[in-house]
């Protein structure tokens, strides 16, 4: 039991840090701020996502395991807001001189 | 095993804070400055230095790093381009910091065996007083005077933003923090994290008697939802003159006082709590200067009154 949770785990924050090393590229090689951001928003949505799952089956009790969920959604809503502004200012003609 | 990616934070570390010093742009060092708080926060968690970690995060990141865009803001780009320090300034400068660097240095290579460490008689006491964290004993029991004396500083801080204000604008409100458009992610963003920030606000300090947390952290995280409110302009900044404002501006170190004054009577002497009753005290004082901290927090980033008083 404990291995397959281990197997699930390592799967998923694989899985995750492939996102993160995949957005981390595209931040790095995309041509402008809109794909950029995108590139951002799906490390941030789907790798966090997929390593929060993958931590979930190594939590002691359902307590610890309910405020990483609630960490996940905190960061989802951060971040979400965030590039939201980001892209609002930059279709605006990025800063002001 | 854990050494590697240690050795990359330390890394990072260093690249962020020589970034930040030699960046340009004042504000491109600001937000270097920012990132050098969040990674040194990061560092703090690997010393499993939890309370450090999160005042590291919430006030150095944070705040300080806030309270520095908003003095940008007001300062403007930088004009005197190209003028360097006299040699003689720079040679100066330069051997003072090696001086500190080998110091530093020489601590870390040759550390004194056996370490000299407070930490068994700060453990000796924690049952008296009741409290399962140290690092709050710490603070709020035998090194009471210096907590004190920090937040009368946070208000002094504030009474010299306010002494900036021109006179006929005395006791109005300071300047509104919204962007210059509204922005619909940014309203929606206030209206849903506060409630949410306000626990994990009084969370923290409630948690401070035992684990990692305390006023401080609190007391900023409260601060940044009510910013967060004010900069999607859901609220205005309050007037410098109420009376309630600077009532709660006051409130943790008069708090704080009367307890240490009370001490003479009660206990054994100044800031002293009495046997039995340090517990319940030390989280009254705590969660009156956390109102306090994030009140003054929050008039700090707001800055002295723009507007002239209704």
């Amino acid at each position: 039991m404990s291995l397959l949770a281990d197997i699930f785990t390592i799967t998923a924050v694989s899985a995750g840090m492939f996102f993160f090393l995949a957005g981390t590229v595209g931040l790095l090689r995309f041509p402008d701020t809109l794909t950029r951001l995108h590139a951002l928003t799906k490390a941030d949505n789907l790798g966090f996502g997929l390593i929060v799952l993958g931590l979930l089956p190594q939590s002691p009790d359902v307590a610890s395991g309910l405020k990483l969920v609630v960490v996940w959604l905190l960061v989802q809503l951060a971040g979400a807001s965030a590039s939201q502004l980001i892209a609002q200012f930059a279709s605006k003609g990025g800063p002001p001189a | 095993m854990s050494l590697l990616p240690d050795l990359a934070l330390v890394l990072l570390i260093l690249i962020a804070a020589v970034w930040t010093v030699s960046a340009r742009d004042r504000r491109d060092s600001v937000i270097g400055f920012i990132v050098v708080g969040l990674l040194l926060s990061l560092a703090w968690i690997r010393l499993n230095s939890v309370d450090v970690a999160l005042t590291e995060a919430a006030v150095g990141g944070g705040a300080t790093g806030l309270l520095l865009l908003r003095a940008c803001a007001r300062l403007g780009p930088i004009e005197a381009e190209g003028v360097k320090p006299q040699v003689p300034l720079r040679i100066l400068t330069g051997v003072l910091c090696s001086v500190v660097a080998a110091a530093l240095a020489a601590v870390v290579l040759f550390p004194i065996e056996p370490a000299p460490t407070l930490a068994p008689a700060a453990a000796a006491h924690m049952g008296e007083i009741g409290l399962g964290n140290p690092v709050t004993v710490v603070l709020l029991a035998y090194r009471a005077l210096d907590t004190l004396l920090e937040k009368v500083v946070l208000v002094l801080a504030l009474i010299g933003v306010w002494a900036l204000t021109p006179d006929p604008l005395w006791g109005g409100a300071p300047g509104s923090l919204r962007a210059q458009q509204s922005s619909g992610p940014l309203t929606f963003l206030a209206q849903v994290l506060p409630p949410i920030g306000v626990v994990i606000g009084v969370y923290l300090i409630w948690n401070g008697a035992d684990r990692p947390g305390g006023t401080f952290q609190g007391g900023t995280v409260l601060a940044a939802m009510w910013l967060l409110v004010m900069m999607a302009d859901l609220r205005e900044p309050p007037e410098i003159r109420l009376h309630k404002l600077r009532l709660l501006v006051v409130l943790g170190p008069m708090v704080f006082l009367t307890v240490g004054f009370a001490g003479f009577w009660i206990a054994d002497g100044f800031l002293s709590y009495p046997s039995g009753f340090a517990k319940p005290i030390i989280v009254l004082v705590e969660a009156a200067l956390a109102l306090s901290i994030a009140v003054i927090l929050g008039m700090l980033v707001a800055g002295p009154a723009a507007r002239p008083p209704r």
